[in-house]
């Protein structure tokens, strides 16, 4: 049977991890290929880098920590972040991601999902949907993409597009409320729920998990495939042991294998 | 122990870098100093190896063109693999080309080692969702020295699986193993010195590092 996956995300910058990661066995936190290795060694199931560099420059110190980390962790990495152009996935994939998150590339242009999945196949491309909510309470719910970090409005409704770019060939939607994202107030569920029953493909439930059931909630009412969370893992207030235990004892299936 | 040259055949279809990592992780682990992994996209490398592993991202015909592309890539395999009888292993689209045919976009011949076709995946279940992405335990049909010591079944450990399409082999007898996806999906196939995993071995920790021994132990 298919188990739920749990995903860790690290925020890379100019080859650091951002927010801090708190290992014991860390020589070195700031190190992302060290944090992965951690993460494999925990039994994470997938892990996620999400680049946040700024300067078109610096890419070439993400591909070194993707390949240095695809070298020493045998488990599937997908990495994020300033995607725009069919190469640019390329080369995130010759340097041993498995799959490449697109975000504002694909709002602007839902075609070049289409592209990149005939180029690449759809399992390795990836939407990520950065989605507000737009309705009034009491209204019926409505949610809208926003890009820049949640700063700019597009006018495009999030059910809609996550229907487009699954229909263009994304294999997997990371959604993100940008609502929820910081807060530690628990994924926004229907808007999970809303978009995994909308798509024929999985879902990665992000954006504001702030403990361990919020996790379980992604998955039994959220409908998501998958839960990323950052802080709570980095900040070592729950290990991805305890998290599968958890979410297993509330009736998930988890691998347990490690 | 003479040494032993297992050759990655690379026809452009993605980064082997780690797939070669994951193979010398397992020899090393599995004490086979003498095995030599080499990432190659020479024919008569190939030709001349003792293992063979095909691995391959991305859509069928993609991957068979990308293979046609590299001269005298598809002959050296068969001469290695079914002359001379070397240990063959096919990764993901990799063990794809094992069948016939392919039938994602459009048809494309395969090697036709193990015949049958690679469809569409069609859960039975409505709600199950496509890409088949992520951990699923392994149910064998028979006994395969790949699977030895690796514990399959519902309460065993997983295999990591990214896949749209499946080989439905037409020679019940060629499947080794499936996985449960609102049916059976062909999860390992084998025949003689022929393997093949739908699932990525490289990127499934401990399972996949224990195949990877196996494969490098296997004396068809």
């Amino acid at each position: 049977m298919l188990k739920t996956r749990i995903i860790p995300c690290l925020d890379v910058k100019d080859g650091r991890v951002v927010k801090g990661v708190q290992f014991l066995e860390l020589r070195d936190a700031g190190d992302p290929v060290e944090s992965a290795k951690a993460y494999d060694a925990a039994g994470a199931d997938e892990l996620c880098f999400l680049d946040i560099t700024a300067s078109h420059e610096a890419r070439g110190t993400l591909l070194d920590v993707v390949s240095r980390t695809a070298e020493a962790c045998f488990m599937p990495l997908t990495v994020g972040g300033g995607v725009r152009t069919v190469e640019d996935i390329r080369t995130l994939l010759l340097a041993g991601a498995d799959k490449v998150s697109i975000n504002t590339a694909a709002v602007k242009d839902p075609d070049f999902v289409a592209r990149a999945a005939e180029k690449f196949g759809n399992q390795c491309i990836v939407v990520a949907i950065d989605a507000k909510r737009t309705s009034a309470p009491g209204e019926p719910e409505e949610w809208q993409i926003f890009t820049h970090g949640g700063r700019t409005p597009t006018g495009i409704d999030a059910i809609a597009f996550a229907r487009i770019v699954t229909a263009k060939g994304a294999g997997e939607l990371l959604v993100t409320s940008m609502d929820r994202d910081g807060t530690r107030s628990g994924y926004d569920l229907a808007l999970m729920r809303a978009i995994s029953e909308a798509v024929p493909v999985p879902v990665i439930a992000s954006g504001g998990v702030g403990g361990l059931d919020d996790l379980v909630a992604g998955v039994a009412q959220g409908g998501a495939s998958a839960v990323l969370a950052a802080s709570i893992f980095h900040f070592g207030e729950a290990s991805i042991a305890e998290a599968k235990a958890h979410m297993a004892a509330a009736g998930l299936f988890m691998r347990l294998d490690v | 122990m003479t040494q032993e040259m297992v050759a990655i055949i690379d026809y452009g279809s993605g980064n082997l870098h780690s797939a070669a990592k994951a193979f010398e992780r397992a020899a090393r682990e599995a004490g086979l100093h003498d095995t030599r992994i080499l990432v190659t996209s020479d024919p008569e490398i190939v030709r001349g190896a003792d293992r063979v592993v095909l691995p391959g991202v991305g859509a069928y015909a993609d991957c068979r063109r990308g293979l046609d592309a590299v001269p005298g890539m598809v002959e050296a395999m068969s001469e290695a693999v079914q002359g001379r009888g070397r240990p063959f292993l096919g990764i993901c689209v990799g063990m794809q080309l094992m069948a016939s045919r392919g039938l994602e976009y459009e048809v494309t011949s395969g090697l036709g080692w193990i015949p049958g076709d690679v469809g569409p995946i069609r859960p039975a279940d409505p709600a199950l969702k496509v890409p088949h992405m992520g951990w699923n335990t392994l149910a064998p049909e028979r006994p395969h020295a790949l699977l030895d010591g690796i514990p399959t079944g519902e309460d065993g450990i997983h295999a990591y699986f990214v896949h749209s399409y499946a080989l439905k082999a037409d020679r019940p007898g060629d499947v080794v193993a499936h996985s449960e996806y609102g049916g059976p999906v062909t999860a390992i196939v084998g025949r003689d010195n022929l393997a093949g995993t739908q699932f990525h071995p490289e990127k499934s920790q401990r399972l996949g590092l224990a195949l990877i021994a196996n494969f490098l132990r296997w004396r068809p």
